[in-house]
């Protein structure tokens, strides 16, 4: 029986109005409300779903970042994952964080915990990248089930049905394994006060990305952030005839 | 006996007012519609009807969770799948 790595990345809330900084080095993340990424709670949910049927026996959730994620691990320790890893980033070394060190960090931890599975969110909110997994994936050199829908474990081999441009695609990998949970994947539960009591009682461990062999440093530099641009007001036509003139003319037809 | 009934209400007036924190129309305004309910039902001393409002509480937890699912899941859906949104609606495709 085997064990699984989750993902969670600690992300704005989905909920919250953006801002841009005036400097324009990128968003306010001060005082403004986190939460765990969308897809990667469909993540944890899926993980723990196999764990209650069987398949595996223990979850590991893993975040990457300063003190504060360690809120977001907890959050997935209550929703039922059995410990948790720390893997502690602050500073330049945070901001410049991307794809290319937290899949290094994944690979190195998947081998360190022996790990069957690594399964992640299909991609983030805040940098919409999705490429954790696929990198991860290619730096083990394991098979990869992205966009998952739908997955089932069957001996060695995972099934995964995954969503794709104009429909579903079933696939049949061996483990170990990466995934990428897509929405439909599941319905994450919510933490409750009593469950995340409980995960008082989880231990989460603590390292650096030099534990793991890691090296942070980032080949990406982002040189500005802007607002997306405003939308234009409408335009409010009397008739079709109207309508059609003013189509055709600003080109459209 | 009222003692460990009087152990669940507390828990679960103090789980409702840890998920009532994301409520849509405020943290307050949930808090203060909690606490009229609490209140109302003060003075039932007995264990059968105190179970029943303990019931109903905990069913008032599981609608709070799928609200607050169905509220996640319809932002990205509406963010991440707009393509297929447009599709069911049969706008923005290319005709062939």
């Amino acid at each position: 029986m085997s064990r699984v790595l989750v993902g969670v990345k600690r992300v704005i809330d989905y909920a919250v109005k953006i801002r841009v900084k005036p400097d324009q080095s990128g968003v306010v993340t001060d005082g403004v409300k986190h939460s765990m990424n969308p897809f990667c709670e469909i993540a944890v949910e899926e993980a723990v779903k196999l764990k209650e049927k069987k398949f595996i026996k223990e979850v590991v959730a893993v975040s990457c970042g300063p003190s504060q994620v360690t809120e977001t691990i907890r959050t997935a320790l209550a929703m039922g994952c059995d410990r948790g890893i720390h893997v502690e980033v602050s500073g330049k070394d945070y901001e410049a964080m991307g794809p290319l060190q937290i899949s290094k960090i994944f690979a190195a931890l998947a081998k360190k915990e022996e790990a069957s599975l690594v399964i992640l969110g299909k991609q983030a909110i805040d940098d919409d990248c999705n490429q954790t997994g696929q990198m991860t994936a290619a730096l083990l050199d394991w098979p990869q089930g992205t966009f998952a829908s739908e997955v089932t474990i069957d001996g060695e081999t995972v099934k995964v049905v995954r969503e794709i441009d104009g429909g579903l695609e079933t696939i049949k990998i061996s483990m170990p394994a990466v995934l990428t949970a897509d929405l439909r994947l599941n319905t994450p539960r919510y933490a409750t006060l009593p469950n995340i009591m409980k995960a008082k009682k989880k231990k989460i461990a603590n390292m650096k990305p030099a534990d793991l062999g890691v090296d942070m440093v980032s080949r990406v530099e982002v040189l500005r952030v802007d607002e997306p641009p405003t939308r234009l007001a409408g335009v409010k036509v009397e008739t079709v005839d109207d309508l059609v003139a003013k189509l055709k003319a600003n080109g459209t037809i | 006996m009222a003692n460990p009934l009087r152990r669940e209400v507390r828990q679960l007036y103090k789980n409702l007012l840890y998920l009532g924190r994301e409520y849509p129309q405020g943290a307050d305004y949930f808090r203060e519609r909690l606490n009229s309910a609490f209140v109302k039902n003060k003075y039932v001393t007995d264990p059968k009807e105190i179970r029943k409002l303990v019931d109903c509480g905990e069913d008032v937890i599981k609608e709070l969770g799928t609200l607050y699912y169905l509220k996640e899941y319809s932002a990205m859906k509406k963010r991440f799948y707009e393509e297929e949104l447009l599709g069911l609606l049969n706008i923005g495709r290319p005709t062939d």
